[in-house]
């Protein structure tokens, strides 16, 4: 473990770029966190003697259409849009890594079903899935959560299925059989375990995608409603204003859903490097 | 000829494996569009007043009375006789406004991979010949960054500065502006059809409201592209045959293009595979952005007004695209590659 936790700083220390991610995610999640605490303005109070002014020292993201504060509607969005992907991928994973490490422990005519499918389903247009599960299931955040965990669920089933086949005839996990476990004893106690590191890398990188798929629902109007902060609707009710040059209204929510997206696929660059040095392309 | 017939059994046997998931997804699609919210007897209805009694018989003729097994057993049975329902919002047959509407967002879709293919194999080949340089960070910073932004905020940043500040761009609504008159439909492509009619003025009109949406799409599908093509031209410089002719003093552009790229090409031919459906995928965000009056607009609105027929007409729509798109990527891996066939 310690020797882990050496080569991590090691790696931080030469890479200054994976630092960074660390440092940006660690500081988004703790603005999320604190966000009822850090905002200047209420974030749905609207002012409309004050609309759409363009960024000040008062407002330092401006204000919309309806006077509200867009610095503070920013920070509240990212305790949402953080939550959404983040339980999504959760919920993804967990799924995802169970399906998976039974497929690939197995091996045989379920697997190949399994992974043809999977496949098939990871070429499919996702994004369009999600909006009709979304408008089916019924127009709630949950839903979103659901959606954007259901299409990504063929990455993890994929990927811990891969992870697992490679170690199903390790010494160890013969070692584990002999000694009497069951089958899915093995997989929870010894394969999933295992192949958790590696998962690690793969969420983190999930993460990003969540967070774009989500805000791209919300975007087009599924999912999370007005006046709720979210970063996907500030885009898309700053659209209307963008060709009179509102610009704040989008640049702002926009740079902060990539600059989320960017610490997280940052993130999984990195800790691939902590974990797997040979995997560096 | 054997090669030949290689290649075709190979697409075959992938077509037939990839049939069920396909089913899967239309099945899956089916059974969404059963719980959506809304009864479509009421908006067929003669009006806001009609009676208990006449959406009851609206529902027995549409079939919705039945049993969902038997109406998925009809569906399927309509889908293969060519008849998709009938849009609820705009009342003509599906297939008819998806056929309307598929042009404009295929010429979307192809121009922007062609777009992002010229951007990114380049882009790979400079990274890959002087990997740690400059140049191979510069493309890294630019891949990471791309990957990062929404097509949707980048299409909206696109307009405030082409439209709003530089004033470039035309007004970014549709595929021409109103006062050009339109070509006679042959192939439904805009480009197409204005150079099949000699009309350059119109061509020019089509080609800069084209611009801006290819540009935002184009930019958000650079990154795989790019990092494909990087990883794959490295691994085929470090071969044996690379050093052989470097040995032989062969000149470096026949190198790095006849013998380098075009192995290096198969990776990069299934990524563009994969990308080609995200971005038909994409292309909902893109097309609302642009109010482009492709089949993803067309879809979500009929979604967002609860109205399913169009909805699994689009999904159908986007399986069978699919299928094409593979079964293209795998002949073109025979091409690019004569020895897959072989195998």
């Amino acid at each position: 473990m310690t020797a882990t936790l050496r080569h991590a700083v090691w790696v931080l220390r030469g890479n200054k770029v994976t630092a960074a991610a660390f440092a940006g995610a660690f500081l988004l999640c703790v603005i999320a966190a604190l966000a009822p605490w850090i905002v200047p303005y209420d974030p749905i109070a609207s002012n409309v003697v004050n609309a759409l002014q363009p960024p000040s020292s008062q407002h330092w993201a401006g204000t919309d259409q309806l006077g509200r504060d867009v610095f503070s509607r920013l920070v509240m969005a990212a305790r949402l849009d953080l939550a959404i992907a983040a339980s999504a991928v959760t919920l993804s994973f967990a799924a995802g890594a169970v399906i998976g490490s039974i497929c690939g422990y197995a091996g045989g005519r379920l697997d190949a079903a399994v992974g043809r499918f999977v496949d098939v389903l990871m070429a499919f247009p996702l994004f369009v899935l999600a909006m009709a599960m979304v408008a089916a299931l019924g127009n709630r955040i949950e839903n979103i959560v659901i959606a954007t965990a259901i299409i990504n669920l063929p990455f993890y089933i994929r990927f811990a299925r891969a992870e697992v086949n490679v170690r199903r005839n390790a010494g160890w996990v013969e070692a584990a059989r002999a000694c009497g476990d069951s089958h899915l004893s093995v997989i929870l106690r010894f394969l999933l375990p295992n192949i958790l590191p590696a998962m690690a890398v793969q969420i983190s990188l999930n993460l990003g995608w969540a967070i774009i798929n989500a805000a791209g629902l919300s975007f087009i109007g599924l999912g999370v409603k007005p006046p709720t902060p979210e970063w996907g609707i500030m885009v898309a009710e700053g659209a209307r204003f963008i060709s009179t040059g509102k610009w704040w209204l989008v640049a702002f929510p926009g740079l902060a859903l990539m600059s989320a997206v960017l610490c997280f696929n940052l993130l999984g660059d990195g800790l691939r490097d902590i974990l797997d040095p040979r995997m560096r392309t | 000829m054997s090669a030949l017939s290689g290649t075709a059994k190979r697409a075959a046997a992938r077509l037939l494996s990839s049939l069920p998931a396909l089913l899967g997804v239309l099945v899956f699609t089916f059974l969404l569009m059963r719980v959506l919210p809304g009864d479509p007897a009421v908006f067929f209805a003669s009006g806001p007043n009609a009676g208990k009694e006449e959406i009851e018989e609206i529902r027995r003729q549409m079939g919705l009375d039945k049993p969902i097994p038997e109406q998925l057993v009809r569906y399927l049975a309509d889908i293969g006789k060519g008849n998709l329902g009938r849009s609820l919002t705009t009342g003509q047959p599906v297939l008819n406004d998806l056929r309307q509407r598929l042009p404009a967002s295929l010429e979307l879709t192809l121009s922007a991979l062609l777009l992002a293919l010229l951007a990114a194999i380049p882009l790979g080949i400079v990274a890959a010949l002087r990997p740690g340089s400059m140049v191979d960070h510069a493309v890294r910073f630019f891949c990471s960054l791309g990957v990062c932004v929404p097509t949707f905020v980048s299409g909206l940043l696109l307009i405030y500065v082409f439209y709003y500040l530089l004033g470039i761009a035309p007004d970014p609504t549709g595929r021409v502006d109103v006062f050009t008159t339109l070509p006679p439909v042959v192939t439904g492509f805009l480009l197409v059809d204005f150079a099949l009619a000699g009309d350059w003025e119109g061509w020019t009109a089509a080609a800069r409201q084209l611009v801006l949406p290819a540009f935002t799409m184009a930019l958000f599908v650079v990154a795989p592209l790019a990092r494909i093509t990087r990883a794959s031209m490295l691994a085929t410089l470090g071969s044996d045959f690379i050093r052989t002719a470097r040995a032989l003093g062969l000149p470096r552009l026949q190198i790095i293009v006849a013998y380098a790229l075009r192995n290096a090409l198969l990776p990069v031919l299934t990524i563009a595979g994969i990308v080609f459906s995200t971005m038909l995928g994409a292309n909902v965000l893109v097309e609302k952005v642009f109010s482009w009056p492709g089949v993803a607009s067309y879809a979500l609105d009929a979604l967002l007004a609860s109205d399913y027929a169009p909805v699994q007409g689009f999904v159908l729509l986007m399986a069978s695209i699919f299928v094409i798109v593979n079964l293209t990527v795998d002949i073109l891996y025979g091409i690019a590659d004569p020895r897959v066939s072989v195998a």
